[in-house]
Order: C-alpha cells, then sequence, then structure tokens
C-alpha cells in the first residue's frame, strides 16, 4: 500500500524542506518526498491526494502531555488523550508522571505504553526520577528505560533536596535519558495561585514570585553540569528564566527547554475575572514575559513547543480559585495558536515554528521522528494554516474542557493527521477520480 | 431618587464616584432609623437575605443581620462550620440549594479571593462582598468613608493613611479603591515584609517608616496584626512590633491637630494601638460599628428596595 500527497507546501525543517513537493508514503514509512510520478508505483494498489494550498509537515511532537491514566481516568485517558493529540495535528506524545500509581516502576510504564500502542498515535512514557515522585529514593531508572520510557522526571514534584537532585542526574546521565524539570521553589510558591505582581496584590491571590522558577532553573543548570547529564526545562514562563537559559547555553551547558502556547499568548491580566481555567503552574506571567518569551523562541534559546496538556474535570475546575485545580488543555488549540500569535504575528517563520513542534523535541527525545526523511515513520500533518477555526471546548476530542481560549477565533486548521502511514484523524481529498474519500475508521 | 444600576456589591475597585456617593447618602438616612426608639421600617417585608461565612467573623455577620432585620427583611445565615460544607459539599452546590429557597441577596464571606464573583455569576440573587480573602472588603471601605466624611465633611483633598498589614488586608484594598475614587490621598505604611509586591503600582504613596507616614495626616486607620502573622517570620516579635509601626500619642502628635484615627477591629491593644490612644479624643472606632450598619442598610435597600423614600416608610 501506498499514499502519496501531491502538490502541498511540504515543510520538514529536520532537512532543510519549505517547498511545493509531494511526499510517499509505502507502508507506514516516508518512501520519497519532491516531484514524484504516479508511473513509478508500477501500477501497485495505493491512494492519491491533492493538498495543494495545504502544508504537509512532520507528524507534531507534544513532549508535554498529561494523560492521566492511570488513576485519574474521570479526567482523561490514553486513548481519549491521544484522540486528543490527532485532532491538534500531533502523532507523538510524551505521557508525564503524575499518575497514581507514578511510573516510577517497569509495570506502569509497561501499562501506560500498552494502552498507548492501542491507539492512533505514538504515545511514550516519561519515567519518574524519584519513587512516588516524592523528591527522596531514586525510582529503578534502568528498568524504566529499559521499558521504553525515553524520558524521567518528577513533574509537578520538582525534588527540592539538591543532593537528590544531583544524584538522579548523574544516573539518568548514565543512561543517556534527559531529564526534564518543572522548576519552582516550593518554599517560594506555598498556597499561591498565580503570579506575583500587581495582578496577584489588586485581585488580593497569592502569587509565587518568577524567582522561584528562576532560581530553580539555575540550580539545575549548576548541577546538570556537576552531574554531565542532558537537562530540559519545562513549561519556561519568566523572562529572567529565559535569560539564564540563554547564558547557560552560551557556555555550553547541555540544556535545551520548552515553552507553551499560553506562556506566549496570555498574560496575568486575565486572572482579574477569577476564571479558573487560567489558573496554571507556572502561572501566566506579565506582557513583559511574554514578550521575552517571543525572543527567546525567535532566537533559538527555547527550542520547544509543548503543550503541558492538563485535562481536568469539572468538578476540579467550578470551584473557588483557591481550590481549583492548575492546569489547561492543549493539544487541540497549540497549533492554531502557534500559527495566529507566532507566525502571523511575525515572531517566526512558520518553518521555524514547525521545527519546535517536531525536529527539536525529536532531537531532545532521541527518537527518529519529527522528520519526512526516507524511512522515517510515516507521520504526517496536513493543515491549512489559513482556515479560520472558532475554539469550541465542548468538542474537544480530549475529556478535558478546561482551556482559556473557548470561542477564540484563530488561524490553522488541521485537515489530516497520519500515523505510522494510517490516518488518525481528519480526511484527505474530496473530488477528483484520483482522491478518495478517507474517513478515519 | 437614583438607583444603583448594579446586581452586586463585589469591590470598590470598579465603582464610580457617583455610586460611591450615593449609597453614603442613603447610609446617612439610614443612620437616622437607627437612632429612632423603634428601631424597624416595613421597606424590605418579605424579602430574603442569607449571609453565608466561610469564615469566622462576628461583627462583620452581625451588622448584617441587624441592617437587614431593621428593614424588615428575613435573615438566613451559614456558617462554614455548621453547614454541609464540612460533608464536602461544594460552594456551588450551596449555593445552588440555597438559591432554591428563594433567597434574594447573599451576603459572603469567603477565605478564596473572587469566591462572591463566582457566586454572583451562578446565582440570580444580589451577591455583597462581606470580604473575600486578601481582595475586597467594600462595606467596610464604604463604612470607614462614611465616618471619614462625619468628622471631616469631605474626603477630597485629604490625606488618610492605613498603618499595619496591608498584604493580608482586604480593608486596605477597599478603602484604596473608595478613597482615591474621591479624591483623597491614601498612604500605605507598614513593615516590607506585610507590604504587597508592586504596591507602588497602586495609586498609593507606600512608606516604611511610620512617623513619615503619619505626618501631617488627616486621618489614620489602624489595621489589626494578626497574631499568627508573628509566627511566620514577617516580623520578629509583637514588642518590636508596636515600637515601630504601632500607633501610640507620639506618633498621633505628627498627624494633622484634629486627625480622625480609625481601626475596623478587633484591636490588638498594646500592639498596633496603644489603649491610651484608643480610647483617646480623636478614636471614632464605635461610630464605624454603627456607621456599619447604616451602610449595609444602604446597601441591601438600593438593591432590594425600591424607589420608596426609606426614611418615611
Amino acid at each position: 500500500m501506498w499514499l502519496l500527497l501531491k502538490g502541498g507546501r511540504v515543510i520538514d525543517p529536520s532537512q532543510g524542506i519549505d517547498d511545493i513537493a509531494d511526499v510517499l508514503v509505502r507502508d507506514g514509512v516516508i518512501a520519497g518526498t519532491g516531484k514524484i510520478e504516479l508511473e513509478s508505483m508500477d501500477g501497485a494498489p495505493g491512494e492519491v491526494y491533492d493538498v495543494t494550498g495545504k502544508v504537509v509537515a512532520p507528524g507534531l511532537i507534544d513532549m508535554h502531555v498529561h494523560l492521566r491514566e492511570p488513576g485519574d481516568e474521570h479526567k482523561e485517558t490514553i486513548a481519549t488523550g491521544a484522540a486528543a493529540a490527532a485532532a491538534g495535528g500531533f502523532t507523538t506524545i510524551v505521557a508525564m508522571p503524575n499518575t497514581h500509581p507514578a511510573p516510577d516502576s517497569r509495570a506502569v510504564v509497561d501499562l501506560i505504553t500498552t494502552e498507548g500502542k492501542k491507539t492512533r498515535v505514538n504515545v511514550l512514557c516519561c519515567g519518574a526520577l524519584t519513587k512516588n515522585m516524592a523528591g527522596e529514593e531514586m525510582a529503578e531508572l534502568g528498568e524504566i528505560v529499559e521499558a521504553g520510557a525515553v524520558a524521567a522526571s518528577d513533574d509537578g514534584f520538582p525534588i527540592q533536596n539538591s543532593l537528590v537532585m544531583r544524584r538522579v542526574m548523574e544516573y539518568a546521565g548514565m543512561l543517556n535519558i534527559p531529564v526534564l524539570v518543572h522548576c519552582e521553589d516550593k518554599a517560594l510558591t506555598a498556597g499561591a495561585v498565580m503570579n506575583e505582581g500587581i495582578v496577584s496584590t489588586v485581585v488580593g491571590l497569592r502569587g509565587m514570585p518568577a524567582a522561584a522558577e528562576v532560581s530553580m532553573i539555575e540550580r539545575n543548570i549548576l548541577l546538570a553540569e556537576l552531574a554531565g547529564c542532558r537537562l530540559h526545562i519545562q513549561h519556561v514562563s519568566c523572562a529572567a528564566s529565559v535569560d539564564v537559559i540563554r547564558l547557560a547555553k552560551a557556555r555550553g551547558v547541555k540544556v535545551t527547554c520548552e515553552t507553551c502556547p499560553q506562556y506566549f499568548t496570555l498574560t496575568d491580566e486575565v486572572l482579574a475575572d477569577y476564571d479558573t481555567n487560567t489558573k496554571m503552574n507556572p502561572p501566566l506571567r506579565t506582557a513583559a514575559d511574554v514578550e521575552a518569551i517571543k525572543a527567546g523562541l525567535a532566537d533559538g534559546t527555547i527550542d520547544v513547543i509543548a503543550t503541558d496538556h492538563a485535562p481536568h474535570s469539572l468538578e476540579d475546575k467550578e470551584v473557588e480559585m483557591t481550590v481549583a485545580a492548575f492546569g489547561i488543555v492543549g493539544l487541540e488549540t497549540a497549533l492554531p495558536l502557534v500559527v495566529t500569535k507566532l507566525v502571523d504575528d511575525g515572531v517566526m517563520s512558520l518553518s521555524d515554528a514547525i521545527e519546535k513542534l517536531t525536529a527539536r523535541p525529536a532531537e531532545v527525545l532521541g527518537i527518529n521522528r519529527g522528520t519526512l526523511d526516507i524511512g522515517a515513520p510515516a507521520d504526517i500533518v496536513v493543515f491549512d494554516p489559513e482556515e479560520e477555526i472558532t475554539v469550541q471546548a465542548s468538542k474537544f476530542k480530549s475529556m478535558g474542557r478546561n482551556t482559556p481560549f473557548d470561542g477564540w477565533k484563530l488561524k490553522g486548521a488541521v485537515i489530516a493527521t497520519i500515523a505510522g502511514g494510517k490516518v488518525a484523524y481528519g480526511k484527505l481529498g474530496t473530488e477528483s477520480k484520483e482522491q478518495v474519500i478517507l474517513e478515519h475508521a | 431618587m437614583n438607583k444603583l444600576e448594579r446586581k452586586d456589591i463585589l469591590g470598590l475597585q470598579d465603582m464610580s464616584p457617583e455610586d460611591i456617593r450615593l449609597i453614603l447618602d442613603t447610609a446617612v438616612s439610614m443612620k437616622e432609623i437607627l437612632k429612632r426608639p423603634v428601631k424597624k421600617v416595613p421597606t424590605l417585608r418579605g424579602k430574603s437575605v442569607c449571609t453565608l461565612f466561610f469564615e469566622p467573623s462576628t461583627r462583620t455577620r452581625t451588622s448584617f443581620e441587624v441592617a437587614a432585620k431593621v428593614l424588615s427583611a428575613d435573615v438566613s445565615g451559614i456558617t462554614a462550620s455548621a453547614s454541609s460544607i464540612v460533608k464536602g459539599e461544594s460552594f456551588k452546590d450551596t449555593l445552588l440549594t440555597l438559591q432554591a429557597m428563594g433567597v434574594d441577596l447573599f451576603v459572603i464571606r469567603h477565605q478564596a479571593g473572587g469566591a462572591p464573583h463566582y457566586a454572583a455569576s451562578i446565582v440570580p440573587a444580589h451577591v455583597i462582598n462581606a470580604g473575600d480573602g486578601m481582595h475586597e472588603h467594600p462595606t467596610q471601605g464604604l463604612l470607614d468613608m462614611m465616618t471619614i466624611v462625619e468628622n471631616k465633611g469631605r474626603l477630597d483633598g485629604l490625606v488618610v493613611t492605613i498603618v499595619g498589614d496591608i498584604l493580608h488586608s482586604r480593608v486596605a484594598r477597599s478603602n484604596v479603591w473608595g478613597l482615591t475614587r474621591m479624591g483623597a490621598t491614601v498612604r500605605l505604611a507598614g513593615p516590607k515584609t506585610l507590604i504587597p509586591v508592586e504596591a507602588e503600582k497602586l495609586p498609593v504613596e507606600v512608606y516604611t517608616d511610620i512617623d513619615e507616614a503619619v505626618e501631617g495626616a488627616d486621618v489614620i486607620n489602624v489595621l489589626r496584626i494578626q497574631l499568627e502573622r508573628m509566627n511566620s517570620g514577617f516580623f520578629p516579635s509583637a514588642r518590636e512590633y508596636a515600637r515601630m509601626f504601632g500607633i501610640n500619642k507620639e506618633r498621633l502628635r505628627r498627624a494633622k491637630p484634629d486627625v480622625t484615627l480609625m481601626h475596623p477591629g478587633p484591636m490588638n491593644r498594646g500592639i498596633e494601638i496603644t489603649p491610651d490612644v484608643a480610647d483617646g479624643e480623636f478614636a471614632v472606632i464605635t461610630d464605624q460599628v454603627t456607621n456599619g450598619v447604616a451602610v449595609r442598610m444602604a446597601l441591601l435597600y438600593l438593591l432590594l428596595g425600591g424607589g420608596a423614600n426609606v426614611a418615611a416608610a
């Protein structure tokens, strides 16, 4: 079986391609890009779709999602999270370890990867760094990696003890997996629900100072240098964080980082309405921080765009601000926010933005994806960067409805998501005789 | 008679000078009723007011209850410890349950900033914020303004110094918005640890030297220091606090000779205020309590009542 996508704007930053071209998929892998003639198929059965006017890119990779399974299946399951991923153009997602139980042993990693294989996208597991993510005893990282975990993290329970952190970094470095860190000095953020500043002062909610994030990033960079591990800073939210990471990179530290669409789109001023869908950790920061995040994305300091997709049930959010759960869903709004807020607003080219959603996260994770190179798994997203969409939380594939973007009009519509050569979401083609409607079965 | 064109009273930050003036003028009429031998008018007969308190409070709850009863409204009350809230019922369900019982107006105190806003968004009844976390306490702000007007005849052009735990104080925030809207200058003063972050971006002057802060002030509003703050490292001891930030006779001399001294209560005598000053000639602390009832009557009347002239009713 083969599948030919004809005439699209093929953007593959891994190979420096941004051109009108065809993409050929055969037996689940990329078989070629460029000018591809039908005659070359030698009459073998296959399908041809005209994707003129659409962008054809490697399937997006989200290295930061919370799938809630096992333990919190009322918020999301691996199946629904994977469906949301496909709807958002993502073909690979990395499940964070804040499940119950946490993947701090081979058995839980196995469960997550087994359930992941039942979905249409590629679900990878991020193991826990310490047992039960308590920040005290190292988890069985060797076995966790053997079982297929691609990274390790203690997620939103960052290791406060510097000695424990040093040891797990040394061990993870030996295993050659990246350590993903949520950087937060918990003593500085106790009881806080939003960014600390004039807005928190006015609305009377406890604030988290930017210093709680920045100081922990600096500590972790120093420890990673000492330990010799690959460090990846998650969801960078403030200007000073971008500055310290830029300096660390300049002196050659093996550090990468990500931000999320909410941090280049919203400021803490939206908290004035006490909408619990604006409560997240790290919190939305100031306009100056948003500008610094954009600058960091543009100059390459920020390597990756991830979502921190954090689905919650209504009862976790329809409560007072102080007790509401942290986090928002992101898989189904990420691409339109990137197109609208980064590309259309002139922060960066579409190709550079796609690189941060494909080749760069693949590189950080050390996986052979995020590329349209011959032989790579046929993970592809076809989208229309010009089509306007209206975000409708009620229609999300995710079980989570917790988004601050409900009702927003954005640009960038996913037409189809192909994972491993199979359509995981959407449909290709409509009219001509070469084209067959391929509803996702 | 003018009407208050709003469903809820959630804070003073978004309140116009016209609305503030209307409330304060109405409160003056209400105070007349409180001076009568028979403190009862039928204005709000048949209206149902529910006080919903998620934080311990005696004076504010009692003040609202007295205000509602003088106006002949029916008053019910729920406090967090005595209700189904401890059984795990959500705030939303508590509100919907009470709404279904026909409540016309909720008076809500809650430890979470924004809780009354959330309530106002889900119940059709009126909501008055009786203090939400560190956010606002609009009825306290209004009664403080009423008390200042009683003593000074105006708000415009006055210098009002608010001293103490500004960080955790919803009273301070409501005072800042109300007073500055009416043309007063507000000074906030206290130890650096109890001044909120970026307070200088508020329309105020910020001081950590109390002597400077009270210099030439027309009004000093002394906030309560909660003793649990002392154990969380905000300041070293009650003794040092009293010495560096307490209001005593010597400090009071730096203010205007006719200074008005206020305190929202309850007082820690000997810590934020010395007993001689608290009981002295400049203090109007018990007037504040009476004005609290009058202001709350005014709000209940303006939100629930009609155009009838209440004093004649």
